[in-house]
């Protein structure tokens, strides 16, 4: 009965057009908005802000590049997280190496520099599609990962390949403590999700879905494949460049590039397909729940089975159970958690009336 | 009839085009004059659709050449031939099923819009105005076409006739100065074709639009057509006014065979 769009009516097409068509959608947005960005950081602890929150942030931001370049272009990549090491390695040595490098422009550069990576390694996709451009994507991955192994410059001649992310300071300020970097990688992944959002929804957006779904028919109506494409690369791995970047320098501090391996790609990969292929909340509902489900089993499964399964079966069974999720939603709902939610707020519309 | 049949506007001459060792299209000449309606016909098989993906440029004829608005046209990518105006829909609907109609027939307004993806993606300002004055010609051709109620139905969830009506309406968003249809009606009840035909007629009359059209249902073919060409085996076997060509020998032969 609340969530009726009666009485509302359209007079504009630029009403017509917004994000949130529907009233309850645009309170219940700014409600997200003001519970995570207010509430959450002065209410919750450091574990909250620093284990589960500030992650799944970042991991959202990827999912959304992830999801840009497959939901959206329709380009299968598994190299997403070999992006993510360029974005942060990039980011660490333009602070580095630059004196007086200001935070938020080492970031947009580290993404640029991700862009310009994920651009070579996007040029496969003009001859081959589907599971071989994955493969194209995999050598991305590999040879990303060797290659910032290999050149000790890279790590500033680090013995060890680690890195540890400079201090984080705007303006004069600093950000050390949890609920400020949580404040900061709120505001800049919000702000990166909303022009997502509104390139997903102009003409850029509808260029990458065009060739998505009938590359012959985008080309007809005159649709440039190679630069739609490229494109498409370009901004996606600017967003995990930009994730790449934050997750070193908000959330672990210390990288090596080990640390973004064929494992977080899946992992990210897997974030799109239960959130949504093709949503930009669908990113974030992907990665809150595959970052909270291992903690949410590890917490579950001892206090119903005890000590008696063995430690590790614990983790073996968060195994089973991610498998046994991919394998439900691609059956089941291809669309992910995102449609779901879809389909729940059309059935609220009409509820409590069966028609 | 209120339009006037002007100069020709594309002249194919001498096309042939090969896929190895199969000739999908030999030696064809033919003409489309500006606003007419002109049909290609002909058995399956025969290289109709091979024809129009020769005029809007997804295959290159090994041999002939094709003279576009009295220019000779050179090797021409599919996009390229968008941007000189040539629109078309296909035998097999090719729509992007995953977005919505009125998403479907934005695309379609592609090559006239200017902002780049930065701007789309600060959205508020020059891409949210452009975006909208788009909206208002899509309007246009929504309500011509009469598919208001479904403007925000994925298109996937259509019903056949209306898919076909989509595509078309796409096709017309570009604003084009030649539409290739292929086989519009294909598959449609009589109703739909009533529709259709109506459609094809108005975009003709209302816009001027040149009208290269594939189809098999010949009452349609001869009652709408200004002139048809026929194909069989991919050779030229017939070309003139609908009376002509049925009464054409050669027609006859290759739709009905003949006795021995």
């Amino acid at each position: 009965m609340l969530y009726r769009e009666a009485g509302q009516f359209k007079a504009t097409y630029a009403e017509d057009s917004q994000i949130f068509p529907i009233r309850q959608d645009k309170i219940g947005f700014w409600l997200l908005m003001l519970v995570f960005g207010v509430a959450v950081p002065l209410l919750t602890n450091e574990y909250w802000l620093k284990a589960i929150l500030i992650p799944v942030l970042i991991f959202s931001l990827a999912a959304i590049g992830l999801n840009i370049l497959t939901g959206y272009a329709g380009q299968l990549s598994l190299g997403s997280a070999a992006f993510m090491a360029v974005g942060a390695f990039a980011a660490y040595n333009f602070i580095l190496r630059i004196e007086g490098m200001p935070f938020l422009l080492a970031l947009v550069l580290a993404g640029l520099t991700a862009a310009a990576v994920g651009i070579l390694f996007g040029l496969p996709s003009l001859r081959i599609k589907g599971f071989y451009l994955a493969v194209a994507t995999l050598a991305a991955q590999f040879f990303i990962v060797w290659a910032l192994v290999k050149f000790p410059w890279f790590s500033n001649n680090s013995s060890s390949g680690v890195v540890t992310a400079q201090d984080v300071t705007i303006l004069g300020y600093t950000f050390v403590s949890p609920e400020a970097k949580y404040v900061l990688t709120f505001l800049i992944v919000s702000f990166m999700a909303l022009l997502a959002k509104n390139m997903v929804r102009s003409s850029t957006g509808r260029a990458w879905m065009a060739v998505r779904d009938m590359d012959v028919a985008a080309q007809v109506i005159g649709f440039r494949l190679m630069r739609t494409k490229l494109l498409a690369f370009a901004v996606s791995s600017f967003y995990c460049g930009v994730a790449g970047a934050l997750y070193a320098y908000t959330y672990i501090g210390t990288v090596e590039p080990e640390g973004f391996n064929l494992d977080l790609s899946f992992k990210i990969l897997f974030m799109i397909i239960i959130g949504g292929v093709g949503s930009i909340m669908g990113s974030f509902l992907g990665a809150a729940f595959i970052v909270l489900l291992p903690i949410f089993l590890d917490n579950v499964v001892p206090a119903i089975f005890g000590d008696a399964l063995g430690a590790g079966f614990v983790s073996n069974f968060q195994l089973i159970v991610f498998g046994g999720l991919i394998i439900f939603f691609l059956i089941v709902e291809p669309h992910g958690l995102a449609r779901l939610w879809q389909i729940a707020k059309e059935k609220l519309r009409l509820w409590p009336f069966p028609h | 009839m209120a339009r006037q049949i002007g100069d020709v506007i594309v002249d194919l001459q001498n096309i042939s085009l090969r896929f190895g060792g199969v000739k999908a299209l030999t030696d064809i000449s033919f003409n489309v004059k500006e606003h007419e309606i002109r049909s290609i016909i002909g058995p399956n098989g025969a290289g109709k659709s091979s024809m129009l993906n020769v005029i809007n440029g997804v295959y290159h004829p090994q041999e002939g050449q094709i003279f576009f608005k009295g220019a000779l046209r050179k090797k021409m990518e599919p996009h390229e031939a968008a941007e000189q105006g040539i629109a078309r829909t296909f035998q097999n609907i090719a729509l992007f099923k995953g977005m919505t109609v009125l998403d479907n027939i934005m695309t379609g307004r592609n090559l006239k819009m200017k902002c780049n993806f930065l701007q789309h993606a600060l959205y508020w300002g020059a891409a949210q105005k452009e975006e909208i004055a788009h909206r208002i010609k899509v309007e246009e051709v929504i309500e011509f076409l009469e598919i208001q109620d479904i403007r925000k139905t994925p298109v996937g969830r259509l019903p056949y006739g209306l898919q076909k009506r989509v595509e078309l309406a796409r096709a017309l968003a570009a604003e084009p100065h030649i539409l290739l249809l292929d086989e519009p009606m294909a598959g449609m009840n009589v109703e739909e074709k009533q529709d259709m035909c109506r459609f094809i007629l108005d975009v003709n009359d209302h816009y001027g639009t040149t009208i290269v059209l594939i189809e098999h249902d010949m009452g349609v073919v001869m009652d709408i057509s200004d002139r048809v060409v026929v194909l069989d085996y991919g050779k030229k076997i017939g070309d003139g006014v609908p009376e002509e060509v049925k009464n054409n020998p050669e027609v006859i032969k290759a739709y009905l065979g003949t006795s021995h």
